[in-house]
């Protein structure tokens, strides 16, 4: 429970990672009927809500924000960040440079601990009067500041995520500078641990504003501060008081500014997303050479692009406020970096497609997962375009046409790449193979049902609708032609769910009936495959020797297909 | 197998773990604090009026020149304990303690003299983020205060049984130290002087 | 065991650099005390602060005794605090100023 050992952690923050996915894809399926079939009563559970939730089974608007702000919490900062770096990175760095071992195992412990508090905290808020977060994931003042106690719990709850991921990023970080056993040089390192350390740095230079802009709103809610909430602010004809303590009752001093939020919150939001999805490209490029036994096409320009990416993302932020009011000058800059950080990204992409010309593929099915990233990525990527230009901006935003978009990038995308991860890492932690048969079922399910759900919020959002919108956009008549699509795209949601238990049912069964397999079933090169599976405390006997790049495979004149990096 | 350069450098980096770590964390920090002055640069800009002289200078500079002194006593523990000299090490980091507590007391009074005034952090724009911006500090201060109270009491045994562990550690300590002083630094001007 | 990088302890120079802080400190102090205008008197006060603030880095610190990555990291990382510090402040200015 309180191991140091990295791999226990990263399996603990991959399973409890999981739930909450899980957890956060049941919240959406519950907002799913309601965009399908508003103000009807919930089936089967929907008298478990209770009168505050949902009276009669029919969701109130309160409790749909609720299911939506948590949604994206729960998502984004609860499962996929923990399972692709608390999890695979975890699990993968230390024995792919050939470590012992993080630099600081007990930090790590604690950082994974810091991460379920958390996580626990934000359920709580669920149980308290007048209900969890309700403001998004964002959390938006002025609306925020007034919101019941859930969005205080919010708050603190994100305190300890935020501490949970800048010790984790202090660990990757030393652990990858100072821990590469002797021959491993940078340029040798798998592609997935450069990911690791682009993400680590985003996490620790970006997240310190989100925890200042928390610091703020909680001082906005407890101490009677006004840093958001402007001179005269009036809600539902009522002058905004303070909330708690000596302010209470009394005018809000004034003088706030909601946008100080957003521009911390946005300081933190764009790296965020990309450290959603550069472990993701990190996995899908280790898959994808070991299956497609090819050496990575560009590794150089990939790792270039990825650094670039990473500094790149830390001055893009403001291309999620264009609609602010923003004058040209501001919105002119961050339009360029918008689109100049776009290329790495492309080149990342094409590198990766590049990588299967000319390659004997084996379907095997984390490499199912991976193919089906490439397409998918790039469709989240491009549909990204119209949004970092302010002038398409001005139409989409806010739309479901933002929520397509993102979806694609995370769900066909990173989540892909965390199924593929799992497929491809479940013999090392194991020792036995996951079922093919279950696996491809998963994959083609999945497959389907993603772009059902995902490709019609385009049509929506361009047609106007508003996201965040409790009845679906019932009330507006511009909405009424794309109304339609939410009832194929609640059933292809809830259809998705039922194609993730062939997955639960291989990732649990196959512990004890999965093929058994030795070190290496998948003849890969990098050096977690050069330590037993699964592999035991200390990882290596002695420290390997890395005498060659990392991906040596179809080497003209070698004795096999693949030569190990740390092979004689 | 042993994690490596936990005391000894890595060659090409010239780094133990902790060093790097700790450098990582007050780079973290940096970003930090500098959000803090970023809010406060919004809202002082996008501010009618902001108050001139509504604080107690002279107390204020009396604690800018106490941290200074602590840094100072500080990076003497730490050279301190490099010479091998370990009560004069443990003398310097008990002084820096005792210059931390003065800072605090000093900013009891700062903050008990303005609470009877009525200016809390709901008064005003200003002092909302006064109160934060020292606020904060105030916690990283105790934060490090209760570190050196750590390695001169049950931590101290380290001193004796891998004494090159122990400076290392009293060297992110000090780091982390000096970097509370240079914020103060930063603070200072920006919330008393300007 | 390969012994510690040789960061030797300089007393004298960090009793200068102490004397100097505290002479800064009355220096800012007491210009501040004039009348220069607000945009000077913060111009000169965050430089004298700047001042400050890289003698403790470079000497308590022992930035100038590290290798020369670690000073570029840091530096870079003044890059993104420059960011954030700027274009929050410029977009505000840009408000106010319609």
């Amino acid at each position: 429970m309180f191991s140091l050992d990295h791999k226990v952690i990263g399996i603990q923050y991959l399973i409890t990672g999981f739930l909450f996915l899980l957890f956060g894809f049941a919240l959406m399926t519950l907002m799913r009927w309601q965009l399908a079939y508003p103000l009807q009563p919930i089936p089967f559970v929907g008298n478990l809500f209770g009168p505050e939730r949902a009276p009669g089974g029919i969701m109130l608007p309160e409790f749909y924000n609720q299911l939506g702000a948590m949604h994206g919490t729960v998502m984004v900062f609860l499962a996929t960040v923990p399972i692709i770096v608390g999890g695979f990175g975890n699990f993968l760095v230390p024995l792919q440079i050939g470590a012992p071992d993080m630099a600081f195992p007990k930090l790590n412990m604690l950082s994974y601990w810091s991460f379920v508090v958390g996580g626990i905290v934000m359920l709580v808020s669920f149980f308290v009067p007048g209900g969890a977060a309700q403001s998004g994931w964002t959390s938006y003042p002025p609306l925020a500041d007034i919101m019941p106690i859930g969005q205080t719990i919010w708050l603190f709850g994100m305190v300890f995520l935020i501490t949970s991921s800048l010790l984790g990023a202090i660990n990757f970080i030393v652990t990858i500078v100072q821990l590469r056993t002797p021959g491993m040089t940078w340029m040798r390192l798998p592609y997935f641990v450069w990911a690791q350390f682009v993400s680590a740095f985003l996490l620790l230079l970006a997240f310190p504003p989100l925890e200042v802009a928390a610091i703020l709103q909680l001082m906005d809610r407890i101490a009677g501060t006004s840093f958001f909430l402007p001179s005269g602010l009036v809600v539902s004809g009522q002058i905004v008081t303070g909330l708690t303590g000596q302010a209470a009752g009394r005018l809000a001093s004034g003088g706030g500014n909601p946008l100080l939020w957003q521009h911390l919150f946005w300081f933190l939001g764009h790296p965020e997303v990309y450290v959603l999805i550069l472990p993701a490209m990190g996995i899908v490029a280790e898959i994808i050479a070991n299956n497609t036994r090819r050496p990575l096409w560009g590794y150089r320009a990939m790792v270039s692009s990825a650094v670039f990416i990473g500094f790149m993302s830390l001055i893009v932020w403001a291309h999620h406020m264009y609609i602010t009011g923003m004058g040209t000058t501001l919105a002119a800059f961050f339009q360029t970096t918008t689109m100049i950080i776009s290329i790495p990204s492309v080149i990342i992409l094409t590198s990766l497609f590049v990588s299967l010309w000319g390659a004997s593929i084996r379907f095997t099915t984390p490499m199912l997962f991976a193919l089906a990233f490439l397409p998918m990525f790039g469709i989240g990527g491009l549909t990204g375009l119209p949004l970092g230009l302010a002038g398409s901006d001005t139409q989409l935003h806010d739309t479901y046409y933002v929520i397509a978009h993102f979806h694609y990038v995370v769900a066909p995308g990173t989540i892909f790449a965390m199924f593929a991860g799992v497929y491809y890492w479940y013999p090392k932690a194991t020792g036995r193979q996951m079922n093919t048969v279950l696996g491809t079922i998963h994959f083609w399910g999945s497959f389907v049902c993603m772009n059902l759900i995902f490709m019609p919020m385009f049509l929506q959002g361009l047609g106007g609708m508003n996201r965040r919108l409790y009845d679906g956009g019932l009330q507006y008549l511009h909405n009424a032609e794309f109304l339609k699509w939410h009832i194929p795209i609640s059933m292809a949601a809830w259809t998705l769910g039922l194609f993730q238990i062939p997955f639960l049912l291989n990732f649990f069964g196959s512990i004890k009936w999965g093929t058994a397999v030795g070190q290496n079933p998948w003849n890969a090169t990098t050096l977690e495959w050069s330590a037993p599976s699964p592999a035991r405390h200390g990882n290596f006997e002695r420290p390997p020797v890395v005498r060659r790049p990392a991906y040596e495979y179809s080497v003209p004149g070698a004795p096999r297909d693949f030569t190990p990096q740390d092979a004689d | 197998m042993q994690i490596p350069y936990v005391v000894d450098t890595r060659p090409d980096t010239g780094l133990y773990n902790g060093k790097l770590g700790v450098w990582l964390f007050l780079a973290s920090e940096v970003m930090l604090f500098g959000g803090l002055f970023s809010a406060y640069v919004l809202l002082r800009m996008g501010a009618p009026v902001w108050p001139r002289h509504a604080l107690n200078v002279p107390m204020a500079a009396m604690n800018t020149a106490v941290l200074i002194a602590s840094s100072m006593t500080m990076v003497m523990a730490w050279a301190s304990l490099k010479m091998r000299q370990w009560t004069r090490a443990r003398g310097y980091l008990a002084a820096t303690l005792f210059f931390g507590a003065i800072f605090l007391v000093v900013k009891f009074f700062e903050y008990s003299e303005h609470l009877r005034a009525g200016e809390n952090p709901a008064h005003s724009m200003f002092f909302a983020i006064y109160y934060t911006l020292t606020g904060v500090h105030m916690l990283h201060l105790i934060a490090g205060m209760l570190a050196i109270a750590y390695f001169l009491g049950p931590g101290a045994r380290m001193m004796r049984q891998a004494p090159e562990q122990f400076t290392n550690r009293i060297e992110a300590v000090g780091l982390y130290w000096h970097f509370v002083d240079l914020i103060w630094i930063f603070l200072f001007p920006t919330l008393y002087l300007v | 065991m390969t012994p510690n990088e040789p960061v030797v302890p300089d007393v004298r120079r960090y009793l200068l650099v102490f004397a100097a802080l505290l002479v800064l400190t009355i220096v800012t102090v007491a210009i501040s005390a004039l009348d220069l205008g607000r945009h000077a008197a913060i111009a000169i006060a965050i430089g004298i602060a700047t001042v400050k603030a890289s003698l403790v880095a470079m000497v308590f610190m022992h930035l100038s005794h590290e290798r020369r990555w670690l000073l570029w990291s840091m530096g870079a990382i003044g890059i993104f605090i420059l960011g954030l510090l700027f274009w929050p402040a410029w977009d505000i200015a840009e408000r106010l100023s319609r």
